[in-house]
């Protein structure tokens, strides 16, 4: 991937703590998965922004590199990649989101 | 689009000694549902172990499949 769209998802990623590239946004997931994230996100009663990858298909394919994952929603605390929707959704349940987002 | 059975042994494939079960859960061969249970697994966080599933689709992920549902474990 080009350095500029690697700065720009760098960039992004560190934008929030608690960031969520998802799509849709948090008022208006376009999708289940992204959806169930931002709910578990409220849950955990947590700050975090999201991004809207259908707006960027620049930031939707340098994302994807980036991380070598290849499916949204992917959550990202203080700048590491935690998973996907599934992995969240686990990690919710067994209370290590908990402890993640505490940081 | 890939039907289950396709799904099925690409992961077989690349996981010979799996525990594997696929569903189609739109009927329309884009929505998919996976659990995978191999010792490949063992020692690999949840992140690795996707990532492991995922290599293994392949340009299936690229398009083809909208959505998987993903469950991994080592045993």
């Amino acid at each position: 991937m080009g350095d500029d769209i690697r700065a720009r998802v760098e960039g992004l990623i560190k934008q929030s703590r608690v960031m969520l590239f998802m799509k849709g946004s948090k008022q208006f997931p376009a999708c289940g998965f992204s959806n169930q994230v931002v709910q578990i996100l409220k849950k955990e009663g947590v700050e975090f922004d999201t991004f809207n990858i259908l707006s960027d298909g620049d930031v939707r394919q340098g994302l994807k590199d980036y991380s070598s994952w290849p499916t949204y929603p992917q959550l990202y605390v203080g700048g590491k990649f935690v998973g996907g929707c599934d992995i969240v959704t686990e990690m919710h349940d067994t209370g290590e989101l908990k402890k993640i987002l505490a940081g | 689009m890939p039907s289950p059975e396709v799904v099925r042994s690409r992961l077989l494939t690349a996981f010979p000694e799996a525990k594997i079960e696929v569903t189609d859960l739109t009927g329309t061969q884009d929505h998919f549902q996976a659990l995978v249970v191999t010792p490949a697994f063992d020692g690999k966080s949840r992140v690795e172990q996707h990532k492991m599933v995922y290599a293994a689709l392949g340009e299936l992920m690229d398009g083809p499949i909208h959505a998987l549902a993903l469950t991994t474990r080592a045993t």
